[in-house]
């Protein structure tokens, strides 16, 4: 035990540094207000102030930093989309990944574990190779294996699934990895922070004002604040606030769940997706079986857990592993994804000036954390689309331009 | 929500049954692209009481209820008249 540590045994740890500064009242003017203090609000914050010396911003957040689907996923970083769009936005995002630890200085335990993607069908091994093709075009590492290779590969595997659905093959990911979510925002918090913006917890936003055309200011449950920019980063809640401004989405939520095990000893150094099954898992640091599956079959603006979930995700695993039949979950819960109709986000300027949305992440967005607030940054400092999310802006369904990305998104996040 | 009260054989267990959606309005006929995009991607994303399309499985029949989606309680059945405009005439 170090002495730094007993000499905060006895004297307790009031004189401590906080690791965010406690923010005062809120002020009558910010030049930005981003609203939701998860991922990507906090991302955003800190390239604002970092890359473009916009530092009178604040973030709203109505619970705790991080409290929302960044501290609930399951943390699978991957590039290997369906669509050239999609591939090179996420890849952009890995790379940044790469080295954001240093950059953040926080150990974000990031993981390089390879990422298989298994196929039980013809159908699914042509997406596999359809993927494959497209994600080496772009420059991503990813190949299709045979049978013989994933069984090798994946310990505690049963390639023939008890039967039912054997595994003929896989698409293999290299640079697929985890990461520690909580410590994705806490660090984006920090530096943003330490750059002077504002982090406001416990901090609702009820309303938007607009006049002429453009956003004038928020309305929160703590006052009203004036500002030029408003940056609706909430995820779950992006109908709610959309509704505000009267602008339409696509957007439907639905929960996602997930589970743990119990810990065991390290066996499985690599991420397996399994779509015909219905279920995705990794090992975490601490041993645990993390677990989750597509998401609930029906729209619910709520974070309950269902024992339903654990009971068809087990029935699936029991079949491809076997041995995790002796398994005990230990841990559920859940999110609310917002789903667009094709599986791709919906990020920039909209037909309300200075009104600028990043939504749609459904089940996929923790991996974006890092590219989404560098060009939301970018684009809102220069009020035009960064050309990386040309592609996801808000207008593709009325220009009948969608980014199909289901094929690459519904079960593996 | 984990029994679903069917209007075809009375409360079953909710995994019985498959999601259909909220109930649109019938396409309009020759739309401009837009009232397009709206029919066919559009929704209403907030909270709320919504109607929505559920099928039965077991029993073969598609009907509507009202719920609320916020608190998963299911309002009521709607009977078959009240959803008609939804059904586009051939
Ligand atoms: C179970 C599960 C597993 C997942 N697995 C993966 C995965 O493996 N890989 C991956 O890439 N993605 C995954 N995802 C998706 C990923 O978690 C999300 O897409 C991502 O975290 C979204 O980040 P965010 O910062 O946009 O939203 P959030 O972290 O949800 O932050 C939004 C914040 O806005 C706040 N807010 C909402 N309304 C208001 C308001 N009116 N005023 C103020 N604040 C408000 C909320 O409290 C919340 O904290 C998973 C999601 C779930 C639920």
């Amino acid at each position: 035990m170090s002495l730094h540590l007993l000499k905060l045994g006895l004297k307790g740890t009031d004189d401590e540094p906080r690791f965010f500064p406690q923010p005062g009242e809120l002020k009558s003017h910010y030049d930005v207000v981003i609203i939701g203090g998860g991922g990507h609000g906090l991302a955003c914050a800190y390239y604002l102030a970092r890359d473009h010396g916009i530092r009178n911003v604040a973030v709203l957040e109505q619970g705790y930093l991080g409290g929302g689907n960044t501290g609930r996923n399951t943390t699978i970083v991957r590039s290997n989309y369906l669509t050239p769009e999609g591939v090179r936005f996420y890849d952009a995002s890995l790379r940044l990944f790469q080295d954001l630890s240093e950059d953040l200085d926080i150990n974000l335990f990031y993981s390089t574990r390879g990422h298989y993607t298994l196929a039980h069908s013809d159908d699914a091994m042509r997406t596999m190779r359809w993927r494959a093709e497209v994600n080496r075009h772009q420059g991503v590492e990813s190949h299709v294996v045979d049978r013989d290779y994933v069984t090798q590969a994946i310990p505690g595997l049963d390639p023939d699934c008890g039967g039912s659905q054997p595994v003929m093959g896989a698409l293999y990911h290299a640079p697929g990895a985890v990461a520690r979510h909580d410590a994705v925002a806490w660090g984006y918090g920090r530096a943003a922070a330490a750059r002077g913006v504002e982090l406001h917890q416990k901090t609702r936003v009820t309303g938007i004002q607009q006049s002429g055309g453009r956003v004038r200011g928020v309305t929160t449950d703590r006052g009203t604040i004036e500002c030029d920019s408003v940056i609706s980063m909430v995820a779950g809640s992006t109908p709610i606030i959309t509704d505000m401004v009267g602008l339409p989405t696509p957007i439907e939520i639905f929960p996602l769940q997930a589970c743990v095990t119990e810990p065991v000893k390290p066996f499985l150094n690599t991420i397996v997706v399994s779509g015909s099954l219905h279920l995705y898992l990794s090992q975490s640091s601490r041993g645990e079986l993390v677990m989750g599956a597509a998401v609930d079959p029906f729209v619910l603006h709520s974070t309950r857990s269902t024992f339903g979930f654990v009971e068809g995700l087990a029935d699936n695993i029991v079949d491809l592993m076997p041995f995790t039949s002796r398994l005990r979950v230990v841990r559920q819960w859940a999110g609310m994804s917002d789903l667009t109709p094709d599986f791709a986000p919906i990020m920039g300027t909209t037909p309300l000036s200075g009104f600028y949305l990043d939504a749609g992440w459904g089940t996929w967005g923790f991996k974006a954390t890092p590219i989404s607030g560098k060009t939301m940054a970018e684009t809102v400092a220069t009020g035009r689309n960064h050309e990386l999310i040309e592609p996801f802006r808000y207008s593709r369904f009325r220009d009948f331009e969608l980014v199909g990305e289901k094929g690459a998104a519904s079960v593996g996040h | 929500m984990k029994i679903i009260d069917c209007p075809v054989i009375g409360p079953r267990p909710a995994a019985e049954f498959t999601y259909g959606g909220a109930v649109g309005a019938p396409p309009v006929e020759d739309p401009t692209p837009d009232q397009l995009a709206e029919h066919v991607f559009y929704r209403a994303g907030a909270p709320g009481v919504l109607r929505e399309w559920w099928y039965h499985r077991p029993t073969g029949r598609w009907f509507v209820l009202e719920r609320n989606t916020a608190t998963n309680d299911i309002l009521r059945t709607v009977e078959p008249e009240e959803v008609a405009y939804a059904i586009p005439m051939l």
